[in-house]
This record gives C-alpha cells, structure tokens and sequence, in this order.
C-alpha cells in the first residue's frame, strides 16, 4: 500500500489498487493500473499526466460519476470511514457535493443554462442541509462573495450565458464549496480560461483551500500550476502512478524518467532561443500495454531490465517512483540547484 | 423594459406576417383557376342558355382578368368583407365562425392526447434507453410516423366505433351545444389525428433527453449530489422544453391541415369539409376565407409558441 506519510493523521483519502475499465462490445479496455495515493486533509496534491494517462477518469470515479453501465472499478477508495467504491448509490449522492465535490474543466458548459445561477447554487444548498429558502438564498449570495463575484445581490439572479468564462468558473468554485466539503476535485479548471483569467482562479482555489481547511484535488496538465498551488504531485503515465513526491522535491531532482522530461518540456526552463525539450514517442495504446515499465519505449534511460514489472518504489520514506534505476540516474528537473 | 422589446417583437412579427397571408391566399386563388368546372355554369342550372352564363359571369366578376379578380377579392377581405358563397349566398364569415370551432376543437383535442400519450412514452424510452422497452416504443413511434392518419382513422371507426362500440363513429355535437358530448363524439377523430403528433412527441423527447442526460451540465448536478429524479423531471424537463413546445407547435399546423381529410372520414362540418365541398364546386370565396383564417390561426400558434419559448429559455430573446 502507498502509505507514505507515516507519523502524519490518518489520510483523508487513500486510494488503493484502483483498477478501471471499460467494457465496450469487443470486450474490456482497462484505463487505469493499481492506482494508489492518499490525500491528508486539508492538502493540496496535484495530478499530473499527458490526456489519456487516466487523471480525469481517476477523479470522475472518487466522484462515483463514471457511467454505471460501461465502467468497472474495481479496488478501494476510503474516504474517512467509508469505502466509496463499494458505497450503494443513494449514500455516494449524499456524499457527493456535501462531503466531495468537483470543478470541472468546461464552465461554459458545466452549468445548467436554463436555471439561475442563485438556483443552482441553493439547490445543492437544500439538496443537504434543512435551511430555508431566504437562508439557502444568504448563503448562496456569501458564496458568491468569496469567490470574488462583484454585486453578487444582483448576479444570484441572472443566467449562465450573462457570465464571463472566468466568472463561470467562479461561480462553480461557489457551487462547489457552498456545503463546506472536506475535499474538492479539480478536474483542469483552467484549461478552457484565457491565460490571463487562469492565474486568478487557480489563487482563488488555492486560497479557497487554506482558508476553510479543505484538501484540493489538482488535476491537470500544468506544471507550473502544481508548483505553484499543491505540496505534493502524483505523477501518472499510461494509467500508472509513477511518481509521487513533495512538489519542492520533484521540481529539485524528479526520481522518475518522466517527471523528469515533463518538467524539461517547460517553456521557460530552457534557454531562449534553444528547442523546446520533448518526449518522442507516444502513451501505449491500453490494449498494447508492456509487462514492464510502460514507459521504456519513450525512455532515454531505459536498459535491459527495464521489461521486469515495475512496483512503486519507496525513496527515503517520503517519495515514491515507479523505476527500478531510480537510485542510479540523476535525472535533471526544473530548478537546477 | 423587457415587457416593451417584447411587445415590439410582437408587432414586428404581426407586421411580417402580411405578406405570408397575402402570398397563401394568392396561391391559393391562383390554383382555384387550374380546376377543371365553371361556377357560372353550376349556378345557372341546367340546361340553361350561353346567355345565362354569361350574365352570370358578368353578375359575380368572374368575366374579368384573374388578377383582377384576386385584386377585388384581396381590397374587400383587407376591409373585413370576405364576401359571400357563391352557391348558398351565406357569407364566408358567418361559414367560418360556424366551423371553425369544430375543426379547432378536434385539432387541440389531438395535440392534448399527443402530449398526454406521447410525453410519457418519451420519458420512459429515454429513462430506459437501450433497453427492449425503448425499442418497443420506439418502433411502434416509426410505424406511428409513417400510417396515414385517415387510414387509421378508419380502422378506428371500424373497430372502436362500429365493433366495440365504445365511441360514435360518426357525427359530431357542436362545444357548444353540449360540451362532454362533444368530446365524446370528437375522441375518434381526434385519435385518428393523433397517431402521427404521439409518435413525433415521444421521438423529439426521448431524443432530447437521452442528449441533455449525457451532457456535461447534467454530470455537474449528479456531482452536486441531487436525486435522479430531480435532475430528470426538473432540470431535464425544462432544459428539452422549448424542443417540446417547437414541435407542439409545428403539430397543430400538421394536425390543423390533417383535418381537412379527417373530417371527411367521420363526417364532421367542419372547417376542412367546407373547404374540400367548396373547391368541388369553384366556391372561391369559402376556400379563400377558409385559407385565410387557417393560415392566420397557424401564424398566431407559431407565435405564441416562439414567445412560450423565450419564456422558457433566457437564451432565446430574438423572436
């Protein structure tokens, strides 16, 4: 089991050996591969990963969202006392929105475009509390407040389309953080946002979290956003985990090849004017995943033995890498000491 | 404010609508000239001498040139007279008001008893979708979609009405008179009707809400922890609303121009018999009344089903 802060309170969230997969007519495609990681309250870990390495389908099951019909999930995700994959579903959705809840990446579309946002907003209120009207509507109007929406008197009542994309999102930060949820997930919640808006809401989440205390689930494809917002990062490449570390660590010395060439491929790292690192190749297709390290046909380091199956490595108690040459290579990351 | 764009919008919308009734009614006398028959020669009687005809001819304007014709016709109905048949000499508006309630009736009753029937098939189907319910209902959806409703019309009249007895076959009470009788008489014909508008309500709907249940906005309120039910019957509902109410509208002008057969089926005097008699026998006076209160009848639902809609949806303020 991944259980890497030792001495520290018991995890909020400890995901173990989560397996899923889609069953489709041709038979079962599996996305993600013993899936282990924890998260303490009121921490902040980001999740990164290049699309397609399991990150949003990871978040959507801790969230009970993934479609009944098609998805298998298999393996534990205990969250406090409960194990929410084996949870019935009329006790997830008093879970969910209450004690989890989610941002996701398109607000544009993520909203319901024919009720007010003051509707959406007091009918998740009302959804899990016993408040009334006027009070649903009160706190709904603070809701607004905190996430940085002017005249939010008069906003409560107006519709989708009359927001911005940026003060869409805010209005799903709202949402998300109305009931006071012990952990959020942020499925890119800046990744549809113009550059200039990005900033500002992932310093409204990152301030969101430490004020009232809840532990934020990051999941993107930003870097630099997890450097900037999150004290851990879970690396995940071709539904693996294969890394997990303190973000201070990782952006100091990656202990996995592919931290390592993701955090190369910043821009701005590099000298001006030099080619922009990359990582040749391409993620496996599910169905054609190697035995051994997915990741050794991209892999500069890779050498015979790199075949044998890969177990998550414990580095120095704190830190985890899913490479048996991790002792031996001294892989360049983003701040060079 | 809001109240005022509306009513502009309204305005505008009446004002477009002129040259549409102008335009329906021309057509419409224009294809009167293309039947084969003299009205002259029907109202002179038999054996009646070229001279007589010709009197006639002269009598009601039919000797001058069509457009003409179609010009005194349109100057007279612009000042509210639509004339009179040229066969029973009652004038058209009198025809009008005495059928037009009938085939109104029927027709509002077939697009009640599609909504009825055809709102719950699709909740059902879309609840269930994929499973051999679905099917079931969808199939029989498409075969509603293709029988001709005065076929089935007619196999009702057999079975319902003449086999089991439970509806009269034929004849019809005016909601006037007697208004359960009334629709006791019209649920027959108004079945015939509906077979088509039950079949579109139900495919419309499953189709709209099987897309708003897969769609992004819908996953966020199972994320926000609501009851299935809720995000079925409220947000699924009043999101496919104005897709529902677009195709009730565009239903009643089907049904409304489906009467016109029907009637003739189950004998109803109607607006539509009176049309169908009136083109027999070159009474253009009726048929262009009768267009006209048809066409105006379908601008006016069109309207209000496009004002409903900006109702429904904030998105909508273009009309």
């Amino acid at each position: 089991m991944a259980q890497h802060n030792g001495g520290q309170p018991a995890p909020l969230l400890a995901v173990e050996n989560l397996n899923i997969s889609f069953t489709h007519p041709g038979g079962e495609t599996a996305i993600t591969r013993d899936v282990s990681f924890t998260v303490a309250p009121g921490e902040r870990v980001g999740v990164v990963g290049e699309s397609g390495c399991g990150k949003s389908v990871t978040g959507l099951a801790l969230m009970g969202l993934l479609p009944k019909r098609t998805a298998r999930v298999r393996g534990q995700i205990r969250f406090q006392d409960r194990d929410l994959a084996s949870l019935p579903a009329r006790e997830m959705r008093r879970l969910r929105g209450r004690e989890i809840s989610m941002i996701f990446q398109e607000p544009m579309s993520a909203l319901d475009p024919v009720f007010t946002v003051g509707e959406q907003l007091t009918e998740t209120l009302r959804a899990h509390e016993k408040i009334s009207r006027k009070e649903a509507r009160q706190r709904a109007i603070a809701a607004l407040e905190e996430v940085g929406i002017p005249s939010p008197h008069t906003r409560i009542d107006e519709y989708p389309y009359q927001f911005s994309g940026g003060m869409r999102q805010r209005v799903m930060i709202a949402m998300a953080l109305i009931c006071r949820p012990k952990l959020v997930i942020a499925d890119e919640p800046t990744t549809a946002l113009d550059v200039t808006v990005q900033a500002q809401i992932t310093d409204l989440l990152c301030e969101i979290s430490e004020t009232t205390g809840t532990a934020l689930l990051f999941i993107t494809h930003d870097l630099g956003v997890v450097a900037e917002t999150c004290s851990r990062l879970l690396t995940m490449y071709a539904g693996q985990v294969v890394e997990s570390a303190p973000v201070d660590d990782v952006l100091r010395r990656p202990r996995h090849p592919y931290s390592s060439g993701l955090l190369r491929s910043l821009p701005g790292l590099s000298e001006r004017g030099s080619r922009l690192p990359s990582i040749p190749g391409r993620v496996p297709a599910p169905d054609r995943m190697p035995a051994g390290c997915r990741f050794q046909a991209r892999c500069p380091h890779a050498i015979d033995g790199c075949e044998q199956p890969q177990p998550l490595l414990e580095i120095h108690g704190a830190r985890l890498a899913r490479c048996w040459r991790t002792d031996q290579l001294q892989l360049p990351g983003a701040v060079n000491e | 404010m809001v109240t005022r764009v509306k009513q502009r919008m309204v305005a505008t919308r009446l004002l477009q609508a002129l040259p549409i009734l102008v335009l329906a009614t021309f057509i419409v006398f224009s294809l009167m000239q293309l039947i084969p028959g003299d009205v002259a020669v029907t109202l002179a009687g038999e054996n009646a001498s070229v001279e007589r005809i010709a009197q006639i001819r002269e009598a009601y304007g039919l000797n001058q040139p069509f457009l003409a014709q179609y010009g005194q016709w349109l100057w007279n109905a612009a000042h509210g007279d639509l004339g009179v048949s040229l066969l029973s000499g009652e004038p058209v508006g009198d025809t009008i008001a005495r059928t037009f309630p009938n085939t109104l009736m029927v027709a509002l009753y077939a697009v009640i008893l599609s909504v009825l029937i055809g709102v719950p098939l699709g909740i059902i189907s879309a609840t269930r979708s994929g499973s051999p319910l679905d099917s079931g209902i969808m199939g029989a959806a498409s075969l509603g979609v293709a029988v001709p409703n005065f076929w089935f019309g007619m196999i009702l009249v057999l079975y319902l009405g003449l086999t089991l007895k439970w509806f009269p076959a034929t004849g019809f009470v005016s909601p006037f008179e007697d208004f359960s009788q009334a629709i006791w008489f019209a649920t027959l014909p108004a079945l015939a009707l509906c077979t088509n508008g039950i079949a579109e309500v139900a495919r419309q709907l499953r189709s709209s809400l099987v897309e708003i249940q897969s769609s992004q906005h819908v996953r966020t309120l199972h994320a926000k922890g609501l009851s299935p039910a809720r995000i079925l019957w409220l947000h699924g509902l009043k999101n496919v609303s104005v897709n529902l109410l677009t195709v009730v509208g565009l239903l009643f002008s089907k049904i409304l121009a489906a009467t016109v057969v029907v009637e003739a089926v189950f004998a109803i005097p109607g607006i539509g018999s009176s049309i169908v008699n009136a083109v027999l026998q070159g009474d253009f006076p009726v048929v262009q009344g009768a267009v006209l209160a048809m066409v105006i009848t379908v601008i006016v639902v069109n309207l209000a089903t496009d004002l409903l809609c900006t109702v429904l949806d904030p998105r909508i303020n273009e009309l």
